[in-house]
């Protein structure tokens, strides 16, 4: 089990971001975020509501291309303009919705087959066995010829992991994967993340699960209006008397829960 | 007021020889349509901007002149300028042009409908923008559209009667061919009725088929 302490912070990070920034409609969404991720660390991107969680993992992967720094991948910059360097980059890069985006014409294995058969080329017969296996994984195998009509919200984001997860990637990002779903189906995909995690899976995810972050974040990003203002480890940012940004905004998440629950 | 030998000797024969020319009208006008229709409808939603726009301007056009008129234009007009169309050539190529405006309506708000989100996940996934076309957008956008199209091939059976008045003889030229010789239009024309009744119970039975045949949960009506 990987604990924070065991995370390497040697050599070069697996994904580095220098000075993203992004303007978009005339407004600044995002200003000169830099970070370092390095193999097996996952970091948790907290923030108030349109402070730029989705649009910098968005960045990450050029689903929104940033307009100004770097995103290199082991090191080398990635090349965005060539399209065949692009479209080998976000293999390597997962990527979790919110909404789950699963193709709605495809049962959950196909969901998680296709890009095998599309992008990597495999035969019908290997993608279909990896698809498989994915959902195995997820525990989901005895839900395999279902459609996304027909699951649930935790086993479609499930199966979304099981997708992402298929490609091999080196990177994963995560936009808030439990927000949109009901309260008594967050455990089971947190569980799934959390099996990644220990796993040794290197992620970036914008969440408010507290719990879960405080369990297994090494390092908690504290965004507001586009910028970075906080980082550090659970311990530093959530120590009770820290006052921090961070805990001041979490111990509200907190309230907020409590009188909703 | 049926007289048997009247229906057997005179009216089916010519009726029959109409029904095979309007039968030859509607197949390829109906795929063709359909085939165009779903290329412009792409385009209208994924094209180049100037693409879209000659699309959405030709879409425009084929849809707010009145078919008679087009047909017109194909088969009196165009002699003008030097073309000439056998009223045959003429017929499908309006019908084509029409009810490929007309399904790539149907093709366009499909494609509208399809989230973006799913757009996005095929993108991250590393799929470019012309496989995420072929596997996920128009596997989508045709089982959407199915529904309205196969309406348009429904209009398609009955407007392609049309073609008689620019002198291509199908079922509705032939019996009024007929009628008028032999001044029996009540008969005449119930039996034409019949017929295009037929044959738009044939084709309604054909896309239901097929509609069941696409059938995916979560797509359209349910399975009954
Ligand atoms: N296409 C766009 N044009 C203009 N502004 C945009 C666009 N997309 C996002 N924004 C703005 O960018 C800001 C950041 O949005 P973003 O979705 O990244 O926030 P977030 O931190 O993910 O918020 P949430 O917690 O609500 O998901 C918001 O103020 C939003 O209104
Ligand atoms: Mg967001």
């Amino acid at each position: 089990m990987a604990t924070p302490e065991s995370v390497t912070t040697s050599g070069t990070p697996i994904l580095r971001l220098e000075n993203i920034g992004k303007t978009l409609g005339g407004k600044r969404i995002l200003s000169d975020i830099s970070m370092d991720v390095d193999k097996g660390e996952l970091k948790v991107l907290i923030g108030p509501s349109g402070a730029g969680k989705s649009t910098l993992l968005q960045c990450i992967n050029y689903l929104i291309p940033p307009d100004e720094g770097h995103i290199r991948l082991e090191g080398r910059v990635v090349d965005a303009s060539r399209k065949s360097e692009l479209y080998a980059f976000r293999q390597q890069v997962g990527m979790i919705f919110q909404d789950f985006n699963l193709f709605d014409h495809l049962d959950a294995l196909s969901n998680v087959s296709i890009a095998l058969r599309k992008v990597r080329g495999m035969s019908r017969k290997a993608a279909a066995e990896r698809a498989m296996a994915e959902l195995e994984r997820v525990g989901l195998a005895n839900r395999a010829t279902l459609y996304p009509a027909q699951l649930s919200g935790g086993q479609k984001q499930r199966v979304a992991i099981a997708r992402a997860l298929a490609m091999d990637p080196k990177v994963m990002l995560l936009d808030e994967p439990t927000s949109a779903l009901d309260p008594e189906l967050v455990g089971e995909v947190l569980a799934v993340i959390r099996d990644l995690a220990r796993g040794g899976m290197t992620m970036v995810m914008a969440s408010h699960q507290m719990d879960f972050t405080r369990a297994l974040a090494h390092e908690i990003l504290f965004m507001e209006r586009g910028s970075i203002i906080e980082r550090g480890s659970p311990a530093e940012l959530l120590a009770p008397g820290s006052g921090t940004r961070t805990a001041d905004f979490c111990s509200r998440l907190t309230d907020l829960c409590e009188e909703c629950s | 007021m049926f007289d048997v030998d009247f229906l057997v000797d005179r009216v089916f024969p010519s009726l029959n020889a109409g029904l095979w020319m309007s039968v030859k009208l509607i197949v390829p006008s109906a795929v063709f349509g359909l085939l165009f229709g779903v290329i412009i409808g792409i385009v209208r939603v994924f094209g180049k901007p100037w693409m879209q726009r000659v699309a959405n301007a030709y879409t425009a056009l084929f849809r707010g002149v009145p078919l008679l008129v087009q047909l017109f234009i194909l088969y009196f007009g165009l002699p003008n300028i030097g073309i000439y169309l056998e009223p045959y050539a003429a017929s499908v190529l309006g019908f084509i042009l029409c009810s490929a405006a007309y399904n790539s309506e149907y093709v366009r708000g499909a494609l509208l409908s399809i989230r973006q989100g799913q757009l996005s996940a095929a993108q991250a996934l590393g799929f470019s923008t012309m496989q995420t076309l072929i596997s996920i957008v128009v596997p989508q956008a045709v089982r959407r559209a199915l529904p309205g199209c196969g309406n348009e091939i429904v209009y398609l059976i009955k407007y392609s009667s049309l073609a008689y008045v620019i002198t291509c003889i199908e079922l509705t030229g032939e019996a009024k061919v007929l009628a008028s010789r032999t001044f029996r239009f009540t008969e005449v024309f119930l039996v034409v009725g019949a017929y295009y009744l037929f044959l738009v119970t044939v084709a309604s039975w054909l896309l239901h088929k097929v509609e069941e045949r696409f059938h995916i949960p979560g797509f359209g009506r349910p399975r009954q």
